[in-house]
Order: structure tokens, then C-alpha cells, then sequence
């Protein structure tokens, strides 16, 4: 008797701890829009984003953008005939369950696009399953170039790589160029150190910052790699600050580079953290003290600053969503617009009714997409990547981020 | 060579929290012979203890008064999980196939874990963790964070509590003979279903602690921190000799040493450049750990036992 009731035990342990994870991914089934037939297609947005986890701040973000995006065409009935549907699944910042989400969208028939990943290195697990269901890849946030320029962009030898994949976000190659230029020229850094989080996003960042940076005439005293997953970085702080730097650069996010900008500044390193896009986030100034003066670059002009945001904006407080939008919420916003876009041209084509190879003729509608959106201009070039090369600069200033300055930047 | 003594405190600081947590793997497994892996997960639940504790004060309050009450809320949480997870997972296969508990034991660590995630108010993320306010400390050449001073006075307190707990105390001293021998602990009228309890409670407070220091020096937790710390824990208490409580500590001190000596100084070792570094650290941390279990399997301070199984 007791062994059973210890495998009962253990059984129901196990299923509820599986039940409960299975639960975050059911957690939202997103907004239904109510399909409102009388001969209305119903056309299915997938996205794919850490919906839960260290990344979820910027996560939400893309979601309830991405939701907004998909009521706003909705209501004012973009695409006469066509009702949009958004099914966002989580995927926890993990390759794995990337793949799985991407399956699982590709075999919904009503579904013509996938709006996501948030991180470079689920993008790579997503990106064939997209190309072999020739359904339309777009992320907000990716920006490893390798994605849509293959791996010897370094040596100029651009190639597409996947005819499904776009993104409304620059890559790292401009976000480094532009990050290692800032260094130097703004906040006149001679010397930097250099840290990656050995994550795809974050050493291609932090590589082409270094690049840039050396080219201008400032010196790199030291590099570092540390595991994503630590939070303890008291060795690696205590070499950076023997080598004095003026400037110590972070290829990574958030959830790590918080707590490493704090235990910079206990230890006496006081001079200012630099990041990229990762970690251009609203939580990385509530996880970390010490944030005052350091600075992250992101892609596209501040979405306050734009007159074509502040609809975006005005709409995404009226919609009372509970997270903030965050770096990514006005490229997602174009993004998914960008979809209804080309369903729009699609139906068009087709004398108002969906063809029924929808999402091929989708893909090739995006290479064509153009229209003023939130971040500026939208069309894509003929890697797949944002026509739109405009970064900008920010600092932490009391309790917030500032922009200082924007760029566009020329390959 | 200027940065030693500063590496040195780092890796003495980590070195304690991996020891405070690595008691509880080693008194459970000293008495019943089970690694308890979900006691990571225990001094992850200490951390959200504390924070509730935190929480529930009126704003404004210094934390330095705060702060027994966190302990407080901490270990509560801690141990009544940890005496519950004994109860009603491990009690019940005591007599067990050896394989069982140990099953059971990551079933309840994810367990754990998706429960924290799902019901504790916006845990899905990092939660902040309060810190002390103002600059860091100098100390013999090192600078030494506010927060990790709690570390420094809490970690000997505890060891010497503890010493004295078993060498003194007639609970301690059944505790010592039921891990020699349980059945005969048993004969000679030791309630050793109390004992076993004991251990679970204590390693439990460890934890918590262990817990409200992590909290105070990073500033968050969040609902994995448990586990990768509690492997590193894990690992340092069979680097000590799992079964001893002094190796324990001592096992949690090295491994934080080495860590962060492998970081600062490996890649200055002619040839080995690309082998140093944050990212080598847990490669390097566990050459020694597989170093010392082949020339002194029992571990550093372990006795060498015949297995009781």
C-alpha cells in the first residue's frame, strides 16, 4: 500500500508540475474578434514571443501590440471581408519551444504569418519550419544579420537566406556600428570592456561594437563571456576594474545585465554600462540600483518623438493593457500591419476573395509592402531586413530611460 | 596580481552562500541516505518567504529592522516546506528502492517551481529584493558590498550554532547516532522519525538564510534561482564530504574560491588563454570537484563509511 500511494504520489506531483507549465502556454488565447460571418474569411496572425519568464517584460510588449494591430484593422475593416485573428503562444525565450509554436501555427490553415521571436537564437529554430510551410516569418526584434544575410555578411558576402523571414528591426551589424560610434564620438570613450552573454544576439553585438569601436581609434582592454543564467559576476567585475575602462560594453539582456551594471558600480567601477536593444527595458532600472548614467541603443527613433506613433500610442493606452509596450511595441505594431498589408494587396488581387495559396502569395506581397508606419517607413530589401536603419541612444536619468540621440546609419 | 585579495573575498562571499545551502543535502543525506534535490528549490521558497515578509511591513521601514522579520519569514516558509516535502513525499518511502525518492525528489523541485511560478503575485519574472542603502565597504584591500556583510556574520553564527546543536544537545547527539545507525539509534529509544524531521527543518533555516542573502546581495529573486545554486550547493557538499556538516562549509568555500580564481587568473597560464574566463568557470570549478573525488573519493573532511545500503 505505501508504494502505491508513493507512486501516486510522484504521478500526481509530475502531472501537476507538467499541467501547471502546460497552463502558462494555454495562459492567453489572445483576443477573439468574434468571427462575424455572413461570408467573412477569418485569416489567423500566429506570434511567437517570452510570453512568461526573465524576457516577458519585453514579451507582453510585443503581444499587446501585435493585438492592437490586429483590432485596429478589425474595426476599421482594412481588408473588406477578412476578420484577423491573433493566436499568441509562448515561448519562454527557448529554441525549442520556438519550433514546436512555429509547427503548431504552420498547421492551423487559416493561419498566413507568424509575428515574432523576440531573440535571435529562437529565430534560427523557426526559420526552416516557416520557409517548408511557406509561411511568412516576421520579428519585431531579431537582429543578428546572420538571419537574413547569412554568416559571411562580415567578409560582404550577403545572401539571402530564407525567402519567408522579414524583420521590421534593424540588424546588430547598424546597432553596434552605431553603439561603438556613439562610444566614442559622444561619450568620448577611449578604452572599453567588452562582455557577451555567448548568446547569438549577444556576441554579434557586442563583435560589431568592438569593430566599430577599434576602427575609430578606441582601444578594447579586456573582453568577457559569461553564462546568461548567472547572476553572480564579482570575478569578472573585479578584472574589468583593474583594467581601468571608460566605458563597459554588454552584449545581452536584461535579466543579466542588471544585476552586472550593480555589482560594476559596488565594486568601484563607476564608470557607464553600455548595451543594445536587450537591454533597453523599463525592468532594467527596477532590477538595478545603480542604473543612473548607464546607456542602452535601440532600434528606431523614439516612438514618443514620432508623430506617426502618436496614434499608436494614444490607442495602446485607450486599449488598457497591463504591460507597458516596451522597445518592441511600434515595430510590432508594423510587423503585424505589415501582414494585413499584404493580405490586403492578396485579396485585392483576387477580386476581394483570399486565394488559396494565401501564404505564398502573402510572401511575396511583403517584399512589395510599403506604407508610413509607427517607427517611420516600412518596406523590406531584398535580404528580408528593414529598409528603416535608424537607431537611437539612451540613457538612464532618475527612474527612466532618455533618448539622446538618433541616427540613421549608411552600410 | 593586484586583484587577488578582492577574488579572493568574491569567491569566500559565493563560497559561504553555496556552503549555507550545501548543510541541508548534507545533513539529509548523512541520516537517510537521500540527495533531497529539491532543496534548491526550499531556499527558493526561503526567498519568497522573506520578500512576502518584506511585503507585508508598512513602506518605509529600515531594512536593518527588517531584516530579523525576513529571516523569519523565510525559514517559516522554508521549513514548512521542507517538513511538509518530508511528510507526506519521503516519509512514505523510507523503505523504498533507493531510485524512488530520488524521482520524487525532481518531480517536487519542478513541482516547486511551477508552483511559485503560477500562484506567487508576479513571479514570472524577477522579483526586486530589497538592498541595503549607500557605498560599498573597504576591507583589506577589497571592497566588500553592504548586503554581503549579512553573508560574512551569518555564516560562522550558523556553523557554530549548529556545532554546538549536535555536539551538545541531546537531539543533536541522536541525530549523530542515527546517522551511525539508525536501527540501533532506534533500540536505544532515539525517536528517529523526530530526528529525520530535525535535519529536513534545519537544513531548511540554512537555506532560508542562505536565501536572504542572495536576495540582499543581487537585489531579486526569481523562481529558478534554486537551481542551478542548489546544484552548485550539491556540488559542494560532496567536494566537502556529503555527510559532514564542517565539510559542507568548507566544500562550499572552495568551490567558490576556485570559481573565482579560474575566472581572474586561468587565461594568463601560457596557452590556456582560451580556456578562462567567466564562461570556463563551472568547467574548471568541476576538474577539481572530479580531481578531489579521485584522490580522496570520501570527499575533503568525509570518513570513509562502508555503504550501509
Amino acid at each position: 500500500m505505501r508504494h502505491r500511494s508513493l507512486l501516486l504520489l510522484t504521478t500526481a506531483l509530475t502531472a501537476g508540475a507538467l499541467g501547471l507549465s502546460a497552463c502558462g502556454s494555454r495562459d492567453d488565447k489572445g483576443s477573439d474578434n468574434g468571427e462575424r460571418g455572413g461570408g467573412r474569411t477569418t485569416v489567423v496572425i500566429g506570434l511567437d514571443a517570452p510570453l512568461t519568464g526573465d524576457l516577458s517584460a519585453l514579451g507582453q510588449g510585443i503581444k499587446n501590440s501585435a493585438d492592437l494591430a490586429v483590432k485596429n484593422a478589425n474595426k476599421s475593416n482594412e481588408v473588406p471581408g477578412v476578420t484577423f485573428r491573433l493566436t499568441p503562444l509562448d515561448d519562454q525565450a527557448q529554441p525549442t519551444s520556438g519550433q514546436q509554436n512555429a509547427t503548431k501555427i504552420a498547421g492551423d490553415a487559416k493561419a498566413v504569418a507568424i509575428i515574432g521571436p523576440l531573440n535571435s537564437s529562437v529565430a534560427q529554430s523557426m526559420q526552416q519550419v516557416a520557409q517548408s510551410n511557406t509561411i511568412a516569418l516576421i520579428s519585431p526584434a531579431n537582429t543578428t544579420p546572420d538571419l537574413t544575410q547569412g554568416k559571411d555578411w562580415k567578409q560582404n558576402h550577403r545572401k539571402r537566406q530564407f525567402t519567408t523571414y522579414f524583420r521590421t528591426s534593424t540588424t546588430d551589424e547598424v546597432q553596434g556600428a552605431f553603439g561603438g560610434t556613439y562610444a566614442h564620438e559622444q561619450i568620448k570613450a577611449k578604452t572599453a570592456y567588452v562582455i557577451d552573454d555567448q548568446k547569438t544576439y549577444g556576441v554579434g553585438l557586442a563583435s560589431s561594437f568592438s569593430a566599430t569601436f577599434t576602427s575609430l581609434g578606441g582601444k578594447i582592454v579586456g573582453t568577457e563571456h559569461v553564462n546568461p543564467e548567472d547572476r553572480d559576476f564579482k570575478a569578472i567585475v573585479s578584472k574589468a576594474k583593474s583594467t581601468h575602462p571608460d566605458l563597459v560594453f554588454y552584449g545581452g539582456e536584461y535579466p543579466a545585465s542588471a544585476p552586472l551594471s550593480q555589482q560594476l558600480k559596488e565594486s568601484g567601477v563607476t564608470v557607464p554600462l553600455m548595451g543594445g536593444d536587450g537591454m533597453y527595458s523599463a525592468d532594467y532600472i527596477t532590477l538595478n540600483k545603480k542604473s543612473a548614467g548607464d546607456y542602452a541603443t535601440s532600434v528606431g527613433k523614439p516612438v514618443e518623438q514620432l508623430d506617426s506613433a502618436k496614434k499608436f500610442i494614444a490607442d495602446y493606452k485607450a486599449a488598457g493593457y497591463k504591460d507597458r509596450y516596451e522597445a518592441y511595441g511600434g515595430s510590432t505594431y508594423d510587423a503585424t500591419w505589415a501582414v494585413v498589408q499584404a493580405v490586403k494587396a492578396v485579396t485585392a488581387e483576387n477580386g476581394g476573395k483570399l486565394p488559396d495559396d494565401a501564404r505564398a502569395k502573402v510572401v511575396q506581397a511583403l517584399n512589395k509592402v510599403s506604407f508610413p508606419g509607427v517607427t517611420g517607413p516600412v518596406s523590406f530589401d531584398q535580404y528580408g531586413d528593414t529598409t528603416n536603419t535608424m537607431i537611437t541612444a539612451y540613457q538612464v536619468e532618475g527612474t527612466a530611460w532618455k533618448a539622446r540621440y538618433s541616427a540613421a546609419y549608411k552600410r | 596580481m593586484h586583484e587577488l585579495p578582492q577574488q579572493l573575498a568574491n569567491g569566500l562571499i559565493l563560497g559561504a552562500m553555496y556552503g549555507l545551502i550545501a548543510i541541508g543535502y548534507t545533513m539529509v543525506y548523512g541520516i537517510v541516505q537521500l540527495i533531497n534535490f529539491a532543496h534548491g528549490e526550499i531556499f527558493m521558497v526561503g526567498g519568497f518567504g522573506a520578500l512576502t515578509a518584506h511585503l507585508a511591513l508598512p513602506d518605509g521601514t529600515a531594512l536593518a529592522l527588517a531584516l530579523p522579520l525576513m529571516i523569519a519569514g523565510g525559514v517559516l516558509a522554508s521549513v514548512t516546506v521542507a517538513v511538509a516535502a518530508e511528510r507526506f513525499a519521503y516519509r512514505p518511502l523510507r523503505g523504498a528502492p533507493r531510485l524512488a525518492p530520488l524521482i520524487t525528489a525532481i518531480g517536487l523541485s519542478i513541482a516547486l517551481q511551477q508552483a511559485v511560478w503560477k500562484w506567487y503575485p508576479d513571479a514570472k519574472k524577477a522579483r526586486v529584493f530589497p538592498q541595503f542603502k549607500g557605498e560599498s565597504l573597504h576591507l583589506l584591500g577589497a571592497t566588500v558590498q553592504r548586503g554581503e556583510i549579512f553573508l560574512l556574520a551569518a555564516a560562522p553564527l550558523c556553523m557554530l550554532a549548529l556545532g554546538l546543536f549536535v555536539t551538545r544537545t541531546r537531539t543533536g547527539r541522536g541525530m549523530q547516532a542515527t546517522a551511525q545507525d539508525p536501527d540501533t539509534a532506534r533500540l536505544m529509544g532515539v525517536n528517529t522519525d523526530r530526528i529525520i524531521v530535525i535535519a529536513f527543518a534545519i537544513g531548511a533555516a540554512f537555506a532560508a538564510v542562505a536565501a536572504v542573502a542572495h536576495g540582499l546581495k543581487y537585489g531579486q529573486v526569481d523562481f529558478r534561482m534554486g537551481f542551478i545554486t542548489g546544484l552548485k550547493a550539491f556540488t559542494a557538499a560532496v567536494l566537502g564530504g556529503i555527510g559532514n556538516i564542517y565539510g559542507a562549509m568548507l566544500g562550499g568555500v572552495v568551490l567558490g574560491v576556485a570559481e573565482a580564481l579560474a575566472t581572474a587568473y586561468i587565461e594568463d597560464i601560457p596557452g590556456m588563454s582560451q580556456f578562462g574566463g567567466g564562461s570556463w568557470k563551472d568547467v574548471w570549478a568541476f576538474v577539481l570537484l572530479i580531481l578531489v573525488l579521485l584522490l580522496r573519493p570520501q570527499g575533503l573532511l568525509g570518513e570513509r563509511v562502508a555503504d550501509r545500503a
